[in-house]
């Protein structure tokens, strides 16, 4: 779709204005469409470009909201980076992050707007409590106990993504208002067995899970390995790890992985080759699904060790859709961003406004997507010779 | 529980859905798709509340959540129409950072204290009407009363106006708007931004008139999703639009206020009786969008009506669209 001629920009504000309008300038920017692929380094260059950006737009607003941007970023780096205590906790943040936003990637590769990895995350923590709580007895040993909480969480969130999948399928059903109802079910479903089924003296929250159910952490090892001590990274880092390559498998290396990314690349190009999309689309919600409940059963098993609401629907999944296209959706770079986006979380806790660390994100995204203009444009500086009016044209 | 009480409650809850889902059919039928609808009505109610604590003036708070959210929604359209990204993304993001902005901005607001709010009045005459009169014109909200003007305004429009006329082709097929010299870019930024007055009007009702306050993000509870729904239900035109905002808020209002008495129609309440039951009438609004999106999609594919051409296409002068 995007070739052709030079002059398509001609009404935008800040594109090769007619000399007339801008006698007093003698250069002007000009932006022509790409004809060829950018080098492989460009992207990334880009989006680094885009985070800084964010940044210091976001320590502006800090600025203005009555802190002082640097020692609010020489914090969060200094909180979640500082000794290997921090480490580990960064990590136990970026880990439901990674899985969240894997879940995201390979649906957004196909243009599957799954907007509703915080509700599949939810189930995928229903999932695993019930099997905790009440399906298996306590005294379960650990070996079972986690394969079956994996297996229950990656149902239910599989499940979660399937109904949106279906309509989407069948009825043409916008799925991304689909997925984000299901995402407010999915907080209203898991309150009522916390409060009503499964609740600790009335209290906002269930039982503890039984000691087998735990996934097992770092601290857990101190005795062998002593630099262990109070470190609280658990089984969910590698779960997610495993996940990444596991995707990365199916979307860049196999048949079906080949099939996503037609799809979204060009869904009538996929049609005319014989590709069922119905079921892509069913499947895809699925795997997503699956992806963001297994991250809500690692949260729930390996951090919370219970379930509650606040703790648990803290946003990951929101977070996972801004990951995911920071990574460019590459499930190797989600691992990464993840884990800078667990340092924010994490330091930004305390950072007051209580509300930056969000804003920190949002205008991160936006200036990422805007930034995708420059992969697909390149900015050309153009002397005007008033004169002539034939433009000497220089690479910017 | 009195019905009519009810359904009068929830004409003004639905007001906030029928600015928003108004806002939005201007947008879409311009042929931009704004996810960023949420964003907007928090960016508005944080913004009308805030004004109207610092200044007294309620109405000059509605004026300013309008200008802000108009604004803002207009970083959406220089990334989707400008910068020709994707829409989806686009408005997912602008949703993101209007919680953030509004988070920010509207630290501390809920400790704010009293505000003045927008006032309330009877209409002498149409409140006899048998029904109707106490449904929809007692005791409401001078919005409410706005928005049964903006209704029929928004409708005639769009429908019966030269400029309306324009707003339909700039969505449809807008390579040929501007062979004849409509500026397909300028007007897409304008609907954008009248999208996102709207939504900040939307946003403003709340916080200034319907449920008054600043709630952080439960200020809006996804009634800028369920907006986005609303539109696709109402097939993009204004009266099925305020038919649906209307049905919605009286749902909403029916599960708040369903759990109240003890007996129901001469029967014992099961919702009285069992207070947790109260989380799955906490879905059905949600599950109710779902449902009315199903039906809005099966209906659009039996009557082969739909979104308007262009919708989510960024226009490109020049190249072959569409």
């Amino acid at each position: 779709m995007r070739k052709v001629n030079t002059n398509n920009m001609s009404d935008t504000p800040t594109t090769s204005p007619s000399p007339s309008k801008r006698r007093g300038l003698p250069f002007a920017l000009r932006f022509e469409p790409r004809l060829k692929e950018p080098p492989k380094w460009y992207p990334a260059l880009i989006s680094l470009l885009a985070v800084v950006i964010a940044l210091i737009i976001g320590g502006l607003v800090i600025a203005y909201a009555g802190g002082n941007p640097f020692r609010s970023y020489a914090h969060i780096a200094r909180a979640s980076f500082g000794n290997i205590g921090v480490i580990s906790d960064t990590i136990v943040k970026a880990t439901p992050i990674i899985l969240t936003s894997l879940a995201c990637s390979i649906a957004f590769r196909m243009k599957l707007w799954n907007i509703g990895a915080e509700g599949q995350f939810i189930m995928g923590a229903f999932g695993a409590g019930a099997v905790a709580l009440a399906l298996l007895p306590a005294n379960t040993p650990s070996w079972l106990f986690i394969p079956a909480m994996m297996l229950a969480g990656m149902l239910a969130g599989a499940f979660w993504g399937f109904i949106p999948g279906l309509l989407k399928a069948r009825l043409n059903v916008n799925e991304i208002i689909t997925t984000l109802m299901m995402n407010y079910i999915a907080i209203a479903w898991i309150n009522f067995w916390i409060f009503a089924v499964w609740s600790e003296g009335g209290f906002q929250m269930t039982y503890k899970f039984p000691d087998n159910a735990w996934l097992p952490r770092l601290l857990d090892f101190a005795e062998q390995v002593p630099i262990f001590r109070g470190l609280t990274s658990h089984l969910g880092l590698l779960i997610g790890i495993l996940a990444a390559a596991v995707v990365w498998f199916i979307v860049d290396r196999s048949r079906w992985g080949y099939e996503i990314r037609l799809i979204g690349d060009n869904p009538r190009a996929a049609e005319y080759a014989g590709i069922n999309i119905s079921r892509n689309i069913i499947l895809v919600m699925m795997v997503s699904g699956a992806l963001a409940g297994l991250g809500g059963m690692s949260e729930a098993a390996g951090v919370v060790h219970r379930l509650q609401t606040s703790p648990l629907a803290a946003g990951y999944g929101f977070t996972g859709i801004i990951v995911a296209w920071l990574a460019k959706l590459n499930p190797w770079g989600v691992v990464l961003v993840s884990i800078l986006f667990g340092a924010l979380i994490l330091a930004g806790r305390e950072i007051q406004p209580s509300g930056i660390p969000k804003l920190i994100q949002g205008i991160i995204l936006v200036s990422l997507i805007a930034s995708d203009f420059l992969l697909r444009y390149r900015v050309r500086i153009i002397r005007k010779d008033l004169s002539t009016l034939t433009p000497a044209v220089e690479e910017a | 529980m009195d019905l009519i009480i009810v359904l009068q409650a929830g004409v003004a809850t639905g007001t906030v859905l029928l600015f928003a889902t108004l806002g939005e059919i201007f947008a879409e039928r311009s042929g931009v798709l704004n996810l960023g609808v949420e964003g907007m009505m928090l960016v508005g109610a944080m913004s009308a509340f805030s004004v109207a604590i610092a200044t007294g003036n309620p109405w000059l708070g509605l004026l300013v959540a309008m200008l802000a959210a108009g604004l803002f929604s207009q970083i959406h359209a220089f990334i989707s129409i400008t910068l020709q990204a994707d829409q989806v993304v686009s408005g997912l993001a602008l949703t993101f950072l209007g919680i953030g902005i509004s988070l920010v901005l509207g630290e501390g607001l809920s400790k704010a204290g009293a505000v003045s709010l927008l006032p309330s009045f009877t209409i002498p005459i149409l409140t006899r009407i048998p029904i109707l009169g106490p449904i929809f014109f007692t005791n409401q909200n001078v919005l409410v009363y706005i928005g049964y003007i903006f209704t029929p305004a928004a409708w005639y429009y769009i429908n019966k106006t030269r400029p309306g006329m324009h707003l339909r082709a700039v969505g449809e097929y807008p390579a040929a708007a501007d062979a004849l010299g409509i500026n397909v870019y300028f007007l897409r930024y304008f609907y954008v931004m009248v999208g996102g007055a709207m939504a900040g009007l939307a946003g403003a009702t709340i916080s200034l008139a319907i449920s008054p306050g600043w709630f952080s993000e439960l200020t809006t509870a996804g009634q800028g999703w369920i907006a986005i729904g609303l539109v696709i239900f109402a097939q993009w035109d204004p009266v099925r639009g305020a038919f649906g905002a209307y049905a919605f808020g009286a749902l909403r209002r029916l599960i708040l206020d369903i759990q109240g008495p003890a007996t129901l129609l001469g029967l014992a309440n099961p919702f009285f009786y069992n207070p947790y039951w109260g989380f799955f009438l906490q879905m059905v609004p949600y599950a109710f969008t779902i449902i009315v999106l199903v039906i809005g999609s099966r209906e659009a594919m039996r009557k082969r009506i739909g979104a308007p051409a262009a919708l989510g296409v960024p226009y490109i002068r020049g190249e072959r669209g569409l």
